[in-house]
């Protein structure tokens, strides 16, 4: 359940309702993993905003997800930096060892996987968020060791 | 010079009211809370302090504008939506010494009237958000936020707002939609967002680093300030410099250091000391630069005379390693996703671009694909809603002009010169 106090008190730091809605989209995320049809209900309830308006503002931003999202969220960056320093071939090697592909989860649920525009980690790339844990200077081997932390 | 912004970063706990008060923190807050708004503005007007955002707008006059404006409450919006790859300047300042940035915003708040603050937060930061939260809390702990800071009568209510993922929520119409709970799209201007911005109300969108610097100017004066680097546009930079140098990091230096000396006394060289090949000098939408070009001091006055920006400041250098086909494909596969999709030209031009780029870089380039390309280009500069577009058409003109042997290459020979 989308924490209705938490959602009063975000709202508090808004001169109107509608401030708080990427707020809101965030708990709601955290709490269900996704924004599934029902969890954008919840937050338009929540904060008293159509339906259309909420999945309007949810569709356009990259880190909201409408499928439902492995145990671990990897985000990978591939821009310019982290390209330059064979992020793509880490891309690939998480396909041969997980199966997974850019936007998908692996079949077991444990990893989904997000391709990243620069997560401003260039002098240290390349570099990946896994959930909300930092992970810079990656290669093939660090990247293989990092994910078998995450059960 | 000494270090301002980014001092004491690398000690343990540097993030802590403790030690920022160690450093002397907030002490140049009670001076500005026993001056009047006006005087501050005055004294960042003398200060020359430009905008470190990308566009190099004068505080001081954004400032007056904003407070001429008769319409209350105003709103005073941090931007710290770090979303131009390459760019990792802010980063610092948030995660390590984000007291420093709440005592600059509780100084512009005093000097704007405005009562109310937002640290729009780019959402792949969670770790900054962490750090920033505590801080404002322990700020709000010891009175220097809420409704009588330190007894002054002053009030300034402060929180972050966290992004989702898109780059064009740092323009800053966009952030004011996206704070507002809508769509991330830029507004048409005029009005500014100094008369019409969040919420209708007076808006003064400044980046992290811009407001990181209003201690030092309260502290040390407007016209102290105005002596340090280039006084045409003063004061400490943060650069940021990544890809191919021995020591890749960010870099604190008087405005103005040349390209030069940023890559090679403070970056340490090019790795395996190689040739250098070229230089992004300010974020990926910045044109980019030869070697031959990088006496260049690294400023808001000095770039454009060679061709490009000074933008975020963040340095993206290449040696003769890297194929600068891939990284303007790449950088054009960064536009397209980011592009808001509501100006046709940018929406369009964007995925054009890319496509093309993909085909000469896998070797399936055509004959009269560079010209194509320059046309393309040509039909979105300065023909768009926002500089998002006219970024992306002049990345692609800049490499095209500076390196259009290898464009030629890459068609002929189907590869690669690199
Ligand atoms: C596409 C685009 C992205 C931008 N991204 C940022 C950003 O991430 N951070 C930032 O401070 N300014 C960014 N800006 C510039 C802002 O629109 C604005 O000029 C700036 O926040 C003003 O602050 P300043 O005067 O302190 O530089 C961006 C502009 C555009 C057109």
């Amino acid at each position: 359940m989308l924490d209705r106090e938490k959602v009063r008190e975000i709202v508090r730091k808004y001169p109107e309702r509608r401030g708080a809605l990427l707020p809101a989209l965030h708990l709601a995320q955290k709490e269900y993993g996704w924004l599934s049809p029902e969890a954008m209900k919840e937050v338009s309830r929540a904060l008293n905003l159509p339906e259309a308006t909420v999945k309007g503002v949810a569709t356009f931003y990259a880190m909201y997800r409408r499928v439902p999202a492995g145990r671990h969220l990897i985000q990978i960056c591939t821009n310019v930096a982290c390209m330059i320093f064979g992020a793509e071939r880490l891309v690939d090697l998480l396909k041969e060892r997980y199966g997974l592909e850019p936007g998908g989860t692996s079949e077991d649920g444990r990893f989904s996987l997000m391709i990243m525009e620069c997560i401003g980690a260039c002098d240290r790339a390349p570099a990946m968020l896994v959930n909300e844990d930092y992970h810079p200077d990656l290669n093939e081997e660090r990247i293989m060791t990092i994910l078998e932390g995450y059960k | 010079m000494d270090k301002f912004l980014l001092r004491g970063i690398e000690e343990e706990g540097s993030a802590a009211i403790a030690s920022y008060r160690e450093k002397g923190g907030y002490a140049a807050l009670e001076k500005a809370l026993s001056m009047k708004p006006e005087e501050i503005i005055e004294e960042v007007k003398r200060s020359g302090l430009r905008g470190r955002g990308g566009a190099g707008f004068p505080t001081g006059m954004k400032w007056d504008f904003a407070s001429r404006d008769p319409k209350f409450p105003k709103y005073l919006i941090c931007n710290a939506d770090e979303g131009e790859p390459g760019t990792f300047k802010d980063r610092p300042i948030l995660e390590k010494n984000p007291h420093l940035l709440i005592e600059g915003m509780i100084i512009s708040g005093h000097a704007l009237k405005a009562e109310y603050g937002y640290i729009y937060l780019r959402g792949e930061y969670p770790g900054a958000k962490v750090v920033l939260e505590q801080a404002i809390e322990e700020a709000y702990k010891e009175g220097l936020l809420g409704d009588d800071i330190l007894g002054k009568g002053i009030k300034f209510h402060l929180s972050v707002h966290q992004g989702a993922g898109a780059y064009i929520c740092g323009e800053e119409t966009a952030l004011i939609d996206s704070i507002e709970g809508r769509r991330g799209q830029p507004r048409i201007k005029p009005p500014f967002p100094v008369n019409v911005g969040a919420w209708g109300m007076p808006t003064i969108v400044n980046n992290v680093e811009t407001l990181s610097n209003l201690p030092l100017i309260v502290s040390i004066g407007g016209e102290k300030y105005a002596g340090i680097g280039n006084p045409e546009c003063p004061g400490p930079k943060i650069y940021s410099v990544s890809c191919c140098v021995k020591k890749p990091g960010v870099y604190e230096l008087p405005m103005g250091t040349t390209l030069r000396e940023i890559i090679y006394t403070h970056a340490g060289g090019i790795r395996d000391d190689r040739p250098l090949k070229a230089v992004i000098p300010g974020g990926i939408s910045t044109p980019v630069l030869t070697p031959d070009q990088i006496d260049c001091k690294m400023d808001f006055v000095n770039l454009p005379k060679v061709g490009s920006m000074l933008g975020s400041g963040a340095v993206m250098v290449f040696d003769d390693t890297v194929c600068l086909v891939r990284v303007c494909w790449r950088a054009l596969r960064f536009f397209e996703h980011e592009s808001c999709g509501k100006c046709v030209p940018c929406r369009e031009g964007t995925g054009w671009l890319r496509n093309i780029l993909e085909r000469i870089e896998n070797g399936f380039g055509r004959k009269g694909d560079i010209e194509l390309l320059q046309d393309v280009a040509h039909s979105m500069a300065g023909k768009t809603f926002c500089p998002l577009g006219d970024g992306a058409a002049n990345v692609v003109l800049s490499f095209i002009r500076q390196f259009h042997d290898e464009f030629e290459h890459h068609i002929e020979k189907k590869e690669c010169m690199a």
